[in-house]
């Protein structure tokens, strides 16, 4: 994989597009994964941010394009989906 | 039973309005206020009825709402027994993530026909795929509709009708929650299919993500916020004149005209100056209340509502709430029920008491006849900047008074008896849809239809009983005093009085806030009741004001204005919260904490004006 950058989906930057590699990390409830399934945070899919409520910020929302639709999440949630830059 | 069953935002309510031809029915399931639109449907030779439900991401329910929808489709509803068929509504643009729900309800055995709706949004964005082979290889039937356009409705029904008639009753199995495991391999088989069915896939950007480019601007998006809201006070305030003028001339006429046709005497005067003053007083703020409900429609239906609660997150934190519970807010502004029943969607149990307790403090649309009559009354109304007058700046404030109480609180309730983290927020932000004018004018209806059995059974009959009450008994031959003083009113008035003197309220105004505790817009006409009884041929309501400004004080009208935002006169909204919490312990820490605030509002108002000499 090398060459390729992998980091958490929090730390994208606006207009980036990227593939979902991992959703859930250590910390994460088996419930809060579900969620994040449920909405469409999947393995392989692809996502991009599209806006953010602030920058840098923690508590920020971010607005991203997953599986078709646009899902609104906290930056700080956001830590536990980890993504592939495209 | 038919069920439709579907993502939030999939069309699911404007499909559901175009089969039933809004012929569908609101009622209640026993035992708590959920509401359910039922219809019958009509089906060439079977009759079934079809069920509205709350829209799901997945079968594991975790809100009150989502609960509702997987109690209805596992029977375990009442009486109810499992559906007999499924309409799975699904958003075409949103195959990729929506038939992750189809599979899961097709796992459980759910006898289903899979409803494609908005595919002209799939024509637009040059979408293709085999409906056929999609049909095939799910085993289900397919069939593509535009809910909005209503097409394709016929085509709907026949599956229906077909499905119904060549399947006997399908009963699914007991529900299995799904493992993380399960539900990859479940949407691993969704990508499979859509790479077997699509035949051209969507281009990526579409309009509405160039709008929200400005919508969602952390800085400009925040100013279109303001600007929209300036925007609607203004509106309500200034351009429901017209209307409004025409519904008081009619009055003014009916009342000259049964004044002249009736004899003199306690029919006439119940007629006039109980009834019609009472009634009419209320009316006229029809057109600025349909106004209101006109406005949070469009921003619910034009999604822009979501929008606002993504702006909105970051203040909403800052008291330790969702910016979810923003949308349960917002719609208080219309009224505070369903306001408090649209907590469902929250579902960590502190966050949805915090947000049901502060739901009435923001102004609902009772409250905006009360305050229109008193700002009319006490403020003048030159042009204040570009357009924007002062009356609607006035109003705007009152509710943001309001707002910023409910913050308050809300901090104040987190802090205390409602403890907990940030909850986190996972919310979807639907594309952009130009409201259906349809759905619009029906959900008006029923606003309408509401408003009008309000007036005609509770105001009415508070009119004629406030009536008896100021009118009788009569004062003695000789008396000095007015004539409402000797009354049952009057002596109750008196002897409630030394209780809210400080507040700068005398018993006239004790009276029509008990008369108002029935419903905040009867102080209107109990008001008008009050002061008609004594200036004998003023029922005109526009005289109201103008009798109110030689009455009271400046303090006084801003004194119960205030009284006004904070107050919890409102039966209804203590039941409401009574059957959804369970409990008589919230309702009535809603009434307490919200008339220690009203008083205590109200007391330093009256008294900081009464110091600047007002």
């Amino acid at each position: 994989m090398g060459g390729k950058e992998i980091m958490p989906l929090s730390q994208m930057q606006v207009g980036q597009r990227a593939t979902i590699c991992r959703v859930g990390n250590l910390k994460s409830s088996e419930d809060w994964i579900k969620k994040l399934l449920a909405m469409g945070f999947l393995e392989g899919s692809s996502v991009e941010l599209l806006y953010e409520s602030a920058r840098k910020k923690q508590d920020a929302l971010m607005a991203v394009r997953v599986r078709g639709g646009l899902v609104a999440l906290r930056r700080s949630e956001a830590q536990s989906i980890e993504v592939e830059l495209l | 039973m038919i069920a439709l069953v579907g993502n939030p935002n999939c069309g699911k309510t404007v499909l559901f309005n175009a089969l039933t031809r809004g012929q569908a029915q609101v009622g209640n399931y026993a035992g708590v206020t959920v509401e359910r639109k039922v219809a019958e449907l009509k089906l060439g030779s079977v009759k079934s009825t079809l069920v509205d439900l709350p829209g799901i991401y997945s079968l594991e329910a975790r809100t009150p709402d989502e609960l509702i929808t997987w109690q209805v489709l596992f029977g375990e509803r009442c009486d109810e027994s499992t559906p007999d068929l499924i309409l799975a509504t699904v958003d075409v643009t949103q195959l990729e993530r929506a038939l992750g729900l189809v599979l899961e309800l097709q796992f459980h055995g759910f006898p289903m026909i899979l409803v494609l709706n908005m595919m002209d949004l799939a024509k637009k964005k040059h979408f293709a795929f085999d409906m056929s082979l999609l049909s095939e290889k799910l085993n289900i039937p397919v069939v593509g509709i535009c809910a909005t356009q209503k097409e394709g409705l016929d085509d709907l029904l026949k599956a229906v009708e077909d499905f119904l008639g060549s399947h006997p009753k399908q009963t699914p199995m007991a529900f299995q929650p799904s493992s993380v495991l399960v539900i990859r391999e479940r949407f691993k088989k969704v990508d499979a299919l859509l790479a077997q069915v699509v035949q051209k896939s969507m281009g990526s950007s579409d309009i509405s993500d160039r709008i929200d480019a400005w919508i969602l601007h952390p800085i400009l998006g925040r100013f279109i916020l303001f600007l929209i809201f300036t925007l609607v006070f203004q509106i309500i305030f200034n351009g429901a004149q017209f209307p409004m003028d025409g519904i008081e001339l009619g009055v003014a006429f009916l009342g000259n005209w049964l004044h002249r046709i009736l004899p003199e005497g306690a029919l006439q005067s119940l007629l006039v100056d109980g009834v019609l003053v009472g009634v009419g007083s209320v009316l006229v703020f029809l057109p600025q209340i349909l106004l209101l409900f006109l406005f949070i429609l469009l921003l619910e239906d034009s999604g822009y509502m979501a929008r606002a609660a993504f702006l909105m997150d970051g203040l909403m934190g800052r008291v330790g709430l969702n910016g979810k519970a923003f949308i349960p807010l917002l719609s208080s502004f219309g009224c505070a029920i369903p306001g408090i029943m649209a907590t469902r969607t929250i579902e960590n149990r502190h966050d949805r008491l915090n947000t049901i307790l502060i739901a009435p403090l923001m102004a609902c649309s009772a409250r905006l006849p009360v305050y229109s009559l008193l700002i009319a009354a006490f403020f003048p109304n030159p042009v204040f900047w570009a357009g924007v007058r002062l009356r609607g700046v006035i109003l705007m404030g009152l509710y943001l008074l309001g707002v910023a109480g409910a913050l308050m609180m809300a901090w104040f309730f987190r802090k205390t008896l409602l403890p907990g983290g940030r909850p986190y927020l996972l919310m979807e932000l639907p594309s952009y849809k130009l409201p259906h004018l349809k759905n619009i004018v029906l959900s008006l209806m029923d606003r309408l239809r509401l408003f009008l059995y309000q007036v005609g059974t509770v105001i009415v009959s508070v009119s004629i009983v406030f009536w008896f009450l100021v009118s009788y008994p009569k004062p003695p031959l000789g008396a000095s005093d007015l004539a409402v003083t000797y009354s049952y009113a009057g002596k109750l008035g008196h002897w409630i009085e030394p209780l809210i003197l400080p507040l700068g309220f005398d018993w006239k105004i004790a009276i029509a806030l008990i008369s108002g505790f029935v419903a905040r817009e009867v102080i209107i006409g109990s008001l008008a009741t009050l002061y008609a009884v004594e200036h004998i041929g003023t029922s005109e309501v526009s005289a109201l004001s103008r009798i109110l400004v030689d009455e009271w004080s400046f303090a006084t009208g801003l004194s119960l204005l205030i009284w006004y935002v904070f107050s919890c006169q409102c039966f209804s909204t203590l039941a409401v919260t009574y059957k959804e919490t369970q409990s008589w312990k919230w309702p009535a820490l809603m009434l307490g904490y919200m008339t220690a605030l009203a008083y205590g509002g109200s007391w330093m108002t009256y008294h900081f004006c009464k110091y600047l000499g007002l």
